[in-house]
């Protein structure tokens, strides 16, 4: 097998483009897993662990260029202010030791359906940013999980970064397991207000052949607290409609029934996750400051 | 965690006196040191320059005829060294535990999905893998019979669980397996009236799941060739002895010519018990004519050892209006899968303590082991009881609720006590304090509920840091278990341990050398095997030989068991060893002294104070003792009613679980698990409560997380991504109370500590959340779905 060990990232999407073939390699938590379980053979591995460019995030023209190789970790202790959703999600992910070295590129390259940080990504509508030689794309999230453990990359591509608007209202993240840590989500549901555009954010998790947004859900809550003018009056929450926007959101599921859980089960706590995380946020948002923060 | 509190009850006044670490006291492990630094060598790190590494080809199918194996290509692929089948076996191709009745590979039948039918061994790891997958085998399928009840052609029950969707998988097929038919053992308990009639009977349906050991460390193995045309084999086991036999019955060779020595054990639980690598290695040791290193990763560990009995049972319980047990009915099955390994046994735990500690006039039990397609169960950490607890224990609570009584009081009232009569007949002779096992637990404060108005740590609720609740929907259970366990080997068996005690002089000081074939797994017989040394010697020095086969049996490392046999023979050899020393210090002395003892490596009178240090009266003398200990025998119970003096010692434990339950989304969080224990005499306390805090969290897994799905014969979750075992987060503190309660039977008056608090801890935990769900709970793991609804 060969090792590729570029520096820089003009380095890394040249070795890419000769080997397309080459695994990249981030965190490996996905990729050492896969190789001493022997599910996977790669001719070459393009370890990218030393391209400084993709350990960085900044705040860039309005977003959070988050890099692909950022880990959990960083995401948790440095950004929960501004990507609250996502460090709510990653800090769900596996064991301390796992969030050391796990990346969110990493989590969108292996783009499982139980991916921790794609309802976050989902809900807060962020942007994939990948790379070859052949120049940059932006990839709206939505767009980038493709099938089961399949994303819209191209074969000489590296995913570089992702793209986030710092929150401008509350995000909740929640994820069912049948332990209460270090286990794979049987269903997962992210959420975000995002009162500056009247719109609420979705994204479903591990209860669908890919991550997903609720998208009847977003629109039936965007519109329902439009009408009834809640953005302004941050007037309490009608529990019927949070009860309605559960359902919406479980409609949008087509889960399987797995080891892990049921179908029935699946869709059952996405209801009652998204009853709950609406509940939760939109208490912070009637209890926050007028620009949104809490 | 909250600081364990022993209770002194009698028993026998310290023994240690002015030598430390001795009985009694908390020793710290020979091996602690190795292993919190990581530097303690385990199975797996076993290691030789020239050794080939062997592999394993197993069987994709539950169920199939062998047409053919083809091992040409395997063989041409450079670096492998040898391909092995069934015709390689020189022996006879048969082991097991109980019954022989497993194939070393497997000869034209596959019976489980994971049997052993090929071997390979190469330079290096990778390239046997790689051979391995070269070998053509063609399997003509068969239907996998995988239902119990179906497999002896008894009608099943109608079930109303809520079977996770994987599990069913359900077979009519009742072929016979094996030559003699799919039942491996039915026993039968019949006493008192036949068709008794009670004022109150609940009766209830249950079902178990398969548990798996879990243990950290793979099974693994070395075996090199020898000179003398035998073997030496380096392996991770629990019962050095049996696998000698097992393995030199394969290979063909008489006893003296396999040799084996324990290597690191990295957790067994049962799981040792049967043969894994040890066979195979040896076969390709002694053709290569190198050592070859053996070790299973998760996955095919998984397939690779033995694991609990899942059982189905039906239990009817009838009582008077004031809460007497009248009558229990109970029927359980347990799923032996393809090959008996242990299932006699469970069945004999399982049938004869299947009621629990209880005393009850008129007992109808039949418990059946059963043979089907789906993965051989064997030993497992209480088998047998560990099963029916969960059946017996929903049954009191359903009880004391048709009664409208506290179920704890309910318990009490029936508990069984010293000089009871149990459902064998056989009358309860050391203490049983289950009656105050339980008021204990009910006596001891409940943790405080989470503060209203503030905002509980996520780790403190359910769903944990998955945010799922901020307390809505979650509601407090609290439920109790008691549970009881036989200590060693019952039935009859021929149960005994061997210790060699050497005392000598080494650099001026006196050293003692225990040896012993007791394989150490982690619970820490080593440390025990010191201390009772030291206690009986007053010599601080103590060596523990590597275990080996070079002393007799020490016989198995399960059934709660070598504590008290291992440690009762090592007391013996102690024994004999000091009666000799006192004779050669009178010999020095030139006179008699008749209140001789041992005392800080001198030998002490009460009258005439020290009279000579152990160094000076030894001299060049070595002093060696070998003893062959048995505990007082035990009978066979007769096939018609179940009678007889089964079970050497019980041991109890009782536990007292609280929960949070978010009944919304059927997520628990385990928030105290309190328990009590007799454990005789804790020889060394430490030890006691690390075995309770463990045997607590398994059982605490099986209720809520832990298991093999199975359907259709295949594991669906043969790796730790998906089989859950319990995480800090899910294991909550301990209030632990020791009692000591003195078996005069028993050295030390000590009891069995291993076993008992995986029993009740799992059905304590299930009562709790029966009580916050309302729910009937019927089948363990509790799954989310079962509590939803969903
Ligand atoms: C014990 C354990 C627990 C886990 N728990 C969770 C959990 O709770 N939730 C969860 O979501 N996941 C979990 N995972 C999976 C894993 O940790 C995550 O998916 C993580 O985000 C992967 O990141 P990584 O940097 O380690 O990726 P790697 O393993 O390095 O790579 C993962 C995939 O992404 C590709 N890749 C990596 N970087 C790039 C890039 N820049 N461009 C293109 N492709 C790239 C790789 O080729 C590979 O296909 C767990 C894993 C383990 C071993």
């Amino acid at each position: 097998m060969k090792f590729l060990q570029p520096t820089t990232l003009d380095e890394a999407l040249a070795a890419k483009a000769e080997h397309p073939h080459a695994l990249p390699i981030a965190g490996g938590t996905d990729v050492m897993v896969e190789l001493n379980f022997d599910k996977h053979r790669p001719a070459a591995l393009l370890d990218l662990n030393r391209v400084d460019e993709l350990a960085q995030w900044a705040p860039e023209d309005g977003h959070i260029r988050l890099g692909a190789g950022v880990s959990y970790t960083r995401v948790i202790d440095e950004l929960a202010d501004r990507l609250p959703g996502l460090a709510m999600a990653a800090r769900t992910v596996g064991s301390p030791q796992i969030r050391n070295r796990g990346t969110v590129g990493g989590n969108l390259g292996a783009a499982s359906p139980a991916g921790d940080s794609h309802p976050a990504l989902l809900a807060a509508d962020a942007v994939v940013e990948v790379a070859s030689v052949r120049g940059t794309r932006q990839i709206r999230v939505t767009d980038f999980f493709t099938g089961v453990k399949r994303n819209a990359l191209d074969r000489d591509e590296l995913i570089t970064a992702i793209l986030i608007a710092p929150s401008t209202g509350p995000q909740q993240f929640c994820k069912i397991g049948t332990r209460n840590a270090m286990v794979i989500a049987v269903s997962a549901f992210g959420l975000a207000l995002h009162p500056e555009r009247r719109r609420v954010g979705t994204g479903i998790g591990s209860a669908a052949p890919t991550p997903r947004r609720a998208h009847g859900a977003e629109d039936f809550l965007s519109a329902a607290l439009d009408d009834e003018g809640l953005w302004d009056s941050r007037a309490e929450l009608p529990e019927t409609l949070a009860t309605e926007f559960g359902g919406r959101v479980r409609d949008a599921a087509s889960p399987i029934d797995d080891v892990r859980g049921s179908a029935a089960y699946r869709l059952h706590s996405l209801a009652v996750m998204a009853r709950r995380a609406l509940a939760w946020a939109w208490h912070d948002y009637r209890t926050s400051t007028s620009d949104g923060r809490a | 965690m909250s600081t364990p509190t022993r209770t002194p009850t009698g028993a026998p006044r310290e023994l240690a006196g002015p030598t430390t670490g001795g009985v009694g006291a908390n020793a710290q492990r020979p091996d602690a040191a190795l292993k919190v630094t990581g530097e303690f060598a385990y199975g797996s790190d076993l290691w030789t320059d020239d050794m080939l590494w062997g592999v394993t080809l197993r069987s994709p199918r539950p169920y199939a005829r062998i047409r053919s194996i083809e091992i040409g290509e395997a063989l041409a692929v450079p670096g492998v060294h040898a391909v092995l089948t069934a015709e390689d076996v020189p022996g006879r191709n048969v082991c097991g535990l109980e019954l022989s009745d497993q194939p070393v590979l497997a000869e034209g039948v596959v019976r489980y999905q994971g049997e052993p039918v090929a071997l390979v061994a190469a330079d290096h790891p990778e390239i046997a893998r790689q051979a391995a997958k070269k070998i053509r085998v063609d399997y003509d399928v068969w239907e996998p019979v995988t239902d119990p009840m179906a497999a002896l052609g008894h009608p099943t029950w109608n079930q109303v669980h809520d079977q996770p969707a994987e599990v069913s998988g359900l077979s009519r097929e009742s072929a016979p397996i094996h030559p003699d038919g799919n039942l491996v053992r039915h026993l039968k308990i019949r006493k008192g009236e036949p068709a008794p009639t009670a004022d109150v009977v609940v009766t209830g349906e249950y079902t178990v799941g398969m548990q798996d050991q879990a243990f950290l460390g793979p099974e693994s193995g070395l075996a090199m060739p020898a000179e003398d045309g035998g073997v030496d084999l380096y392996v991770s086991t629990q019962w050095l002895h049996v696998d000698q036999k097992q393995v030199c019955a394969a290979l063909g060779l008489p006893l003296e010519k396999v040799r084996l020595t324990l290597a690191g054990v990295g957790g067994a639980f049962g799981g040792r018990e049967d043969l894994s690598m040890h066979v195979h290695a040896c076969l390709l040791a002694l053709r290569t004519g190198r050592p070859v290193k053996m070790v299973y990763d998760r996955e095919e560990s998984f397939f690779g050892h033995v694991h609990r009995h899942p059982a189905m049972m039906r239990y009817e319980h009838g009582a008077t209006r004031e809460g007497k047990l009248v009558h229990v009915r109970c029927e359980i099955y347990f799923d032996g899968g393809a090959y008996a390994s242990s299932t006699p046994a469970v069945v004999g735990n399982g049938g004869t303590m299947g009621i629990g500690p209880y005393v009850v006039p008129n007992v109808h039990v039949d418990a059946y082991g059963v043979y089907t397609n789906n993965p051989p169960c064997g030993a497992m950490r209480g088998f047998g009881s560990v099963q029916a607890a969960f059946g017996y224990e929903a049954q009191m609570d359903k009880l004391a609720a048709a009664l409208g009584m506290d179920p704890v009081e309910l318990r009490c009232r029936n508990a069984m006590e010293l000089g009871s009569e149990s459902p064998t007949g056989q009358i309860v002779d050391s203490p049983a304090p289950v009656a105050e096992l339980l008021r204990r637990l009910e006596a001891m404060p409940l943790p405080p509920e989470h503060g209203a108005g503030t905002a509980p740590d996520l780790r403190d609720l359910p769903g944990g840091v998955g945010n799922t609740t901020h307390g809505e929907g979650v509601v407090r259970g609290v439920g109790y278990a008691v549970g009881y366990k036989n200590v060693g080997f019952s039935e009859g068996y021929d149960d005994y341990s061997t210790a060699r005690v050497r005392l000598e002089v080494i650099g001026g000081a006196p050293a003692v050398t225990v040896h012993t074939a007791a394989a150490e797994v982690g619970q820490g017989l080593v440390t025990i095997e010191q201390q009772i040394c030291r206690t009986e010697l007053g010599v601080d020095e103590v060596v523990v030989h590597p275990k080996d086969t070079g002393v007799g049996s020490g016989g198995s490392t399960s059934a709660s068991r070598q504590t008290y046999m291992t440690g009762g023979a090592v007391k013996a050899a102690c024994e004999q060893v000091r009666e000799q020393l006192f004779g050669l210090a009178q010999q020095r002395l030139g006179r008699t002294v008749a209140d001789l003892r041992l005392e800080g490596g001198k030998v002490v009178s009460d009258r005439q104070g020290v009279l000579g240090a152990l160094a000076d009266i030894l001299g060049d003398e070595v002093i060696e003792e070998t003893v062959e200990w048995r505990h007082r025998p035990t009978e066979p119970i007769d096939p018609e009613a179940g009678q007889g003096f089964a079970h050497v010692q019980y041991a109890f434990a009782a536990h007292r679980a609280v929960v949070d339950v978010d009944v919304e989304l059927g997520l628990v969080k385990v928030v105290e698990l309190a328990c009590t224990q007799d454990v005789g005499k804790a020889i060394n306390p430490e030890a006691v409560i690390g075995q309770i805090q463990g045997g607590t969290g398994q059982g605490l897994g099986l209720a809520v997380m832990e298991e093999i799905l199975v359907k259709g014969g295949e594991i669906r979750n043969p790796s730790f991504t998906d089989y859950l075992i319990p995480t800090i987060l899910d294991m909550p503190p301990m209030r632990i109370e020791v009692l000591e309660y003195p078996d005069p039977h028993a050295p030390y008056g000590l009891r069995g500590v291993g076993e008992p608090p995986t029993i009740s801890s799992g059905p304590a935990v299930v009562a709790a959340i029966r009580q916050a769900t309302g729910r009937a709970l019927t089948r363990v793991p509790v799954r989310p779905e079962y509590i939803t609804g969903t």
